[in-house]
């Protein structure tokens, strides 16, 4: 997975909440089996009717979404974060996200950060003047052009995994082979109604 | 944000015996297979089922790392959501053959069980995961899809997850999660005649919001879902994700293992006596508890593009609603639901596309007609319902009212197929979502109960079912539309 360690770049509104899945990708194009070139479909009904913001000139190459409230809630669809990834979206900054759509970013080297009102409405602001913000990580800090400097949490764990851009299933299949066949085996005893088409 | 709902803290404990457990811990812990740091642990997915659009990139996905899956016997799959509901020998759209040939073709290069098209338990996941025994009590349950809460109604730990979340169950059969809040939604008391499942879980969203449960595992309780059919939990718990948390769950009891008995996949004879250790114990803590009256829920209608944007059927639309909202729906402030005209119905989904839906919604269809330019249409959540329903007649009801009678899948709750509504359309849905453009661009959908949209199809007009004398029969008294709408009724005549 594509490693995020610290990113200035110029920063998108887009404050209007309960963005869902169904609006990042409308689910006619998820007919499409590939992960690459969702970008071109993302948002499709907002931009076909002109003047959404990733279409602005003040904010080509923005590579930071301010969201609102509960960003991404709805439909699992990883084609949303695939397509916000193919737009050049590496960060979001949101008060709340839905939760599938908010562990489908992290799986794809996207960092989404969630800060309460305060603080995002600092960084909406700086948004909207189309400045830049930079996004750290390590630091856990959001720091705007100003001088403002926001701090913001993630798991450990998460943490970890994006600063070293570690892939899942790697790290769980170097770890923990054994662990999963001694549950499994425990699971046959206990259960053995769970294995009888095994 | 204001928190309506009694509120208490989850008092600190250690694991261990003689700690009282919700019906989530229990899940949750006979699953662990490591615990990692935060709370974060490796939990062991028992099932997965898989539909045509979340997986072809898990399978892209694992070819890649030249893995194979993990457990082929763990996983079941279906297309459902691209397929159409009309003639389906072939596909007509390209894109959409190719990808319900992708998963056939994956299926079988990895030994996964796979229901074609033309298998008579095909449908949509959330529904023949039950119907086969595949879901069942005590077990971890995941999908590529955002409405597996739908099998928590079993008392299984069930999810929606991503595509790369699919691949690495494919991979090693375990995810990577964080231990939920729990939240405890008690319906005391009975819901009255023709109020559902479906009234009661866009009354929790209309109270706690689209994002009031997120982070949360719920449990249904109390003697309203005590006393609901698996087909009403599994509606009440379908809408979950809607409330924003994940996981629905309901505790299994004999309504559950009456339903499982003699199923496919179901075990037999059925582990019950294991089984009936999942309920929560007594005295078990959740961190947040809501209790809803439900003689006081009544049957509830969506106004905007998001679920918690809901009120009552005899309700008018609030005075502060979002403009956005109102914009993309063609609605004013302060308007009365009840008697607004729309254009199309569809009665079917993983929400209510059951056969006690489409019994419900044949009561009212009986006897009577499909208002004049209103397009209907009954879409079977599987092929299993279609034939149960056809084996009551209720096909005969429907197709005589003029509604149209489809083979079974998504249809018209997504989009993907060729069911799809013209911008601007007003339609009454019994599916889970009224976001803008899900069901075709511009299309501005209110969701409902079955029996609501079937009465919305007659009347040509949001009606509540309340004012129907469904009781007397096919010849009691037509209902009157509000607001002067045109009484309309058994002896309307109209085409199809
Ligand atoms: S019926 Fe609708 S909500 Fe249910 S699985 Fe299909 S598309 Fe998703």
């Amino acid at each position: 997975m594509e490693a995020f360690t610290r990113l200035t770049a110029l920063a998108a509104p887009l404050p209007q909440p309960n963005i869902d899945t169904d609006i990042i990708l409308p689910a006619r194009f998820l007919l499409i089996t590939e992960k690459a070139g969702l970008g071109r479909y993302a948002f499709y009904e907002r931009r076909t009717n002109g003047g959404f913001v990733l279409d602005q000139p003040r904010y080509a190459g923005a590579r930071i979404l301010v969201a609102g409230d509960n960003f991404g809630c709805g439909s699992s669809r990883e084609h949303a974060p695939w397509a916000l990834h193919d737009l050049g979206i590496r960060c979001i900054i949101a008060p709340g996200f839905g939760e599938i759509f908010r562990a489908n970013a992290l799986r794809n080297g996207m960092l989404p950060v969630t800060l309460p009102l305060a603080g995002w409405q600092m960084v909406l602001a700086a948004a909207e003047r189309a400045e830049q913000v930079t996004v750290d990580l390590a630091a856990q800090t959001v720091a705007l052009a100003g001088g403002t400097t926001i701090a913001f949490t993630l798991a450990p764990d998460e943490r970890d995994a994006l600063l070293g851009g570690l892939d899942e299933i790697d790290v769980i299949r170097a770890r923990y082979t054994a662990a999963i066949a001694a549950f499994e085996a425990g699971q046959r005893e206990t259960s053995p109604w769970l294995w009888d088409k095994d | 944000m204001p928190q309506p709902g009694r509120i208490a803290l989850r008092a600190p404990h250690a694991d261990g015996a003689g700690v009282a457990r919700t019906l989530y811990d229990k899940l949750w812990d006979a699953h662990v297979v490591a615990k990692e740091a935060d709370g974060q642990a490796l939990i062991y997915i028992d099932r997965m089922l898989i539909h045509e659009v979340s997986s072809p990139q898990a399978f892209a996905g694992l070819a890649a790392r030249g893995l194979t899956p993990h457990r082929r016997a763990a996983h079941l799959a279906v297309a459902d959501h691209a397929v159409p509901t009309r003639a389906r020998a072939t596909i007509a759209d390209p894109q959409a053959r190719a990808q319900v040939a992708l998963l056939a073709d994956n299926c079988a290069r990895s030994g996964i069980e796979y229901l074609a098209l033309d298998d008579p338990r095909q449908g949509i996941v959330h529904v023949i995961g039950p119907e086969q025994g595949f879901t069942l009590p005590g077990i971890t349950l995941v999908c590529g899809d955002s409405h597996s809460a739908t099998h928590g109604a079993f008392g299984a730990l069930a999810f929606g997850i991503g595509t790369s979340e699919i691949e690495c169950v494919l991979a090693a059969q375990v995810l990577r999660q964080r231990k939920a809040r729990t939240m405890r939604v008690t319906i005391e008391g009975a819901l009255s005649p023709d109020v559902t499942a479906k009234d009661v879980i866009l009354t929790l969203i209309g109270q706690i919001g689209a994002s009031g449960a997120v982070g949360y595992a719920i449990e249904y309780a109390g003697g309203a879902v005590r006393a609901m059919s698996m087909e009403a939990r599994m509606t009440l718990c379908n809408m979950t994700i809607e409330a924003g948390a994940r996981i629905g769950l309901v505790a299994p009891d004999a309504t559950t293992f009456a339903y499982l008995a003699g199923r496919a996949r179901a075990p037999d004879p059925l582990p019950v006596a294991q089984w009936s250790t999942l309920p929560s114990d007594a005295g078990a803590l959740f961190d947040r508890e809501i209790t809803l009256d439900a003689a006081a829920i009544a049957p509830m209608v969506t106004w905007g593009t998001s679920p918690d944007a809901v009120i009552p059927v005899t309700g008018t639309v609030p005075a502060a609603a979002d403009p956005a909202q109102l914009a993309y729906m063609g609605l004013q402030p302060g308007q009365p639901l009840a008697g607004l005209a729309v254009d199309q119905v569809f009665i079917g989904s993983c929400t209510n596309g059951r056969i006690e839906d489409l019994r419900a919604a044949a009561r009212i269809a009986r006897g009577r007609r499909v208002a004049p330019g209103v397009g209907a249409i009954v879409v079977p959540g599987s092929g299993q319902v279609r034939r149960q329903a056809e084996a009551e007649g209720l096909d005969t009801v429907f197709i005589a009212a003029g509604f149209a009678w489809r083979e079974a899948g998504c249809s018209l709750c997504v989009a993907m197929n060729d069911d799809r509504l013209e911008p601007g359309q007003r339609c009454a849905s019994t599916s889970n979502r009224n976001f803008e453009g899900r069901q075709g661009i511009g299309a501005r959908t209110h969701l409902m109960s079955p029996a609501m949209a079937a009465a919305a199809a007659i009347t040509g007009a949001i009606t509540d079912i309340r004012d129907w004398q469904v009781g007397q029969g096919a010849n009691g008294p037509a209902p009157q539309g509000a607001n002067g709408h045109a009484p309309q009724g058994p002896n309307r005549q109209g085409p199809a």
